[in-house]
């Protein structure tokens, strides 16, 4: 995630001082990794440094934390841009759990016993996230789905290869 | 053999062939009360077989099946009959709602069929559509609900009896991802307020997620992934 655009974007309703937006940030977006102070501080001074917010007043005692922070027309343009622009599809563990049940295959280990496991261990977090998603709400809800979608995928992923697995095998030890 | 120590049903070493067709090979299970246990695999790998054999409905070529202590296959046809009215739950794919019943006169059904009276049948058919959230579909027929409700009706039906094991075959494979989410919830809600030991079978991870605990079963046999570990 791009915690630059995302705190330009919480600017966007009106200026904010440096602890308000962590505070927000962590409410709506850092379940699980709030922000640190010091993340929110060299990320404001980049943006500063690059025109996209200004310093909108400084309370009296000093200090990063006691600056108020306004975004910028280019901010609110940046903003824009980053939110059309469409994020580049990961492709996550694949390359890794490919790489892997080749190499049982061309160790002649048990290449099945990898995908089962890794099978375990995907819905051992997917049980979490559904848990979660249980007790949350809307929001908690919806960032689970996310997670459980391509822990989903991944595990297609798994079931397709693993019925493919004598296929595989004749195609790598050739 | 002897089952794992506190389990409530527990098979091992099952065979079922079909024909030339091996189902079953070597096959083991066991479910605790108030456990629910995901069987996955792909289609046609046997888990579906393994549903029916424990459940009593398909006897198994060999090994064995003991259900509260008890081998199954010790039991008179009878007996396992009554054992599936009284002590055992179906939830299908397709609900499988009497369409000619309300949808309270479904749910009452295996009551009626255990003698209860109807009366007595139908108010306790409606506390558990209340528990599904489908009780203001009493009167209605199965014909004029959605697939979601359906379903939920399907399992308040299956859950009417307080049966001490839960049989689910693809219980959400008909439903969009939302209906078939709630759909799992509220079944496994359900059963764990009763201590009830669910056995789902499911080729979906996401429906998978809301068990305890898995088994894989791949050509005919299974493999018990928390045993593995």
């Amino acid at each position: 995630m791009s915690i630059g655009h995302t705190l330009l974007g919480l600017l966007e309703s009106g200026p904010r001082h440096g602890y308000d937006l962590k505070r927000a940030f962590d409410e709506k977006f850092g379940h699980d990794r709030p922000l640190h102070y010091g993340q929110v501080y060299s990320t404001m001074s980049r943006l500063l440094k690059h025109g996209l917010v200004e310093v909108d007043g400084i309370e009296a005692g000093g200090g990063p934390e006691r600056k108020r922070y306004a975004i910028t027309d280019a901010g609110i343009t940046d903003v824009e841009r980053w939110l059309v622009t469409p994020e580049k599809p990961e492709e996550y563990l694949q390359s890794t759990l490919y790489t892997k049940v080749v190499l049982a295959l061309l160790t002649e280990r048990d290449a099945s016993d990898i995908l089962d496991t890794q099978r375990s261990e995907h819905l051992r977090s997917m049980r979490i996230l559904t848990d979660r998603k249980r007790k949350g709400d809307l929001a908690d809800q919806l960032i689970c789905d996310h997670a459980l979608f391509h822990l989903e995928a991944d595990l297609r992923w798994l079931e397709l290869t693993a019925a493919r697995l004598d296929k595989l095998r004749e195609a790598v030890t050739r | 053999m002897t089952p794992p120590p506190g389990s409530l049903l527990a098979a091992e070493d099952l065979r079922k062939a079909y024909g030339p067709t091996l189902a079953l090979d070597g096959a083991a299970f066991s479910i605790h009360p108030g456990e629910v246990v995901a069987v996955m695999g792909p289609s046609g790998s046997g888990k579906s077989t393994l549903l029916h054999c424990l459940a009593g409905i398909v006897p198994p070529d060999s090994g064995s099946i003991t259900y509260a202590g008890r081998e199954l296959a010790g039991m008179s046809d009878a007996e396992r009959s009554a054992l599936r009215r009284s002590e055992f739950g179906f939830v299908f794919q397709f609900g499988q709602l009497v369409p000619e019943l309300t949808c309270v006169e479904n749910v009452a059904l295996p009551l009626r069929l255990n003698g209860t009276s109807r009366k007595q049948a139908e108010r306790a058919a409606l506390t558990w559509m209340e528990r599904l959230e489908v009780d203001g579909l009493k009167d209605k027929r199965p014909g004029e609900v959605s697939g979601g409700q359906g379903q939920r009706v399907a399992v308040a039906r299956a859950l009417v009896t307080e049966p001490r094991v839960l049989f689910a075959d693809e219980p959400t494979g008909a439903l969009d991802s939302l209906n078939g989410e709630r759909v799992m919830e509220l079944l496994t809600d359900a059963a764990r307020s009763t201590n009830a030991a669910v056995v789902l079978v499911t080729h979906e991870a996401r429906v998978a997620a809301y068990s305890d605990r898995e088994i894989v079963v791949r050509d005919g046999k299974s493999r018990d992934m928390e045993r593995a570990v």
